[in-house]
């Protein structure tokens, strides 16, 4: 271990202070170690959850009566939330793409206040944010060619003059890295910061931590997971808007 | 040439030194609450907009800081240099 951003190493374990993904058991595949890491178990945790719950829903709004009540009115909302923030967002370029903002908003929400269940945020590891910037940045890139087809395209990498190609590009490339960089130190300021008020202090953090969770966990993750979204559809519309 | 615990502390000062980014989006952010708040106090009815536009805003100024505490986060733990 300890080849990767934050893998704790063997070392460095049974410290007061402890926020990094640690290995459960490694195998060998094709002369490779592949580790099994706390990630993957609490980003398993997640999707189990998520799964679960959408498989209820499912059955719920199978039968879903006409004055809704309980359950039904919470799904309701959660889908009205959801469908109300894409359309602001996207505005008629929205119909698209209901579907996969919603669900990146949800699985992003629920691994970023996954650290309140006692887990470790999914979303404090590289790993798992990198292939949610990569998301975005082929979903960019498809919309643009589709939309603006190759002669757009070259047109707009040579937008004042054509020497300032690479520049464009430069900045091209940087969108999945920022989104997924921000994503990722967000959750994992909030982690160390947790794990520091819990392992520096002891027996002097009773109670009040919990005020703590809520902004660094809650607060701070449902903004991520906005800004996150947000930022995608921005990206996206832009890259779908003909001139 | 150097000791490993001597890269090791030039790596925590260096460290130190990173996190200074902070200072950046702290006056870019107190900016934009204060021009939110003036917003507000102008048009009192688009509250709801401004505060969305200021917190989008500001978690994106936030990103440079991060790239700091990222730094840090690299120096101290990842030992890039050792």
């Amino acid at each position: 271990m300890g080849a990767g951003l934050l893998l704790s190493e063997a070392e460095s374990e049974g410290t007061a202070v402890d926020f990094m993904i640690k290995g459960i058991f490694s195998f060998k595949l094709g002369g490779i170690t592949v580790w099994i890491t706390t990630t993957h178990v609490c980003l398993l945790i997640v999707v189990l959850t998520l799964t679960i719950f959408a498989l209820i829903a499912n059955h719920k709004m199978k039968k879903a009566s006409e004055v809704p009540s309980g359950l039904q009115n919470f799904i309701e909302m959660i889908v009205d939330l959801l469908d109300g923030i894409v359309k602001g967002g996207m505005g008629k370029n929205a119909k698209g793409f209901l579907n996969y903002i919603g669900t990146i908003f949800i699985f992003i929400l629920f691994s970023n206040i996954s650290g309140l269940l006692g887990l470790r945020p999914p979303t404090a590891d590289y790993g798992v944010t990198l292939p949610l910037g990569l998301l975005t940045f082929t979903l960019i890139f498809v919309n643009k060619l589709r939309y603006q087809k190759v002669s757009g395209f070259i047109k707009g990498l040579c937008d004042p003059w054509p020497f300032w190609a690479p520049i464009n590009i430069i900045g091209d490339v940087a969108v999945p890295i920022s989104l997924s960089l921000r994503l990722f130190a967000n959750v994992l300021s909030g982690t160390v910061m947790m794990a520091l008020v819990y392992g520096l202090l002891k027996w002097v953090a009773v109670f009040w931590p919990a005020a703590l969770h809520v902004y660094f966990d809650l607060f701070s993750g449902a903004i991520q997971t906005y800004v996150f979204c947000m930022l995608t559809m921005t990206y996206i519309n832009d890259a779908m808007t003909t001139e | 040439m150097f000791n490993q615990e001597f890269i090791l502390g030039c790596s925590a000062i260096g460290a130190g030194l990173a996190v200074i980014a902070g200072i950046g989006p702290g006056v870019g952010q107190g900016i934009a609450a204060g021009h939110a708040a003036a917003a507000v106090g102008r048009n009192p009815g688009a509250k709801g907009d401004i505060t969305s536009t200021m917190l989008l805003g500001q978690a994106v100024a936030e990103t440079t800081g991060l790239y700091g505490l990222l730094i840090a986060m690299l120096l101290l733990f990842v030992k890039p240099l050792v």
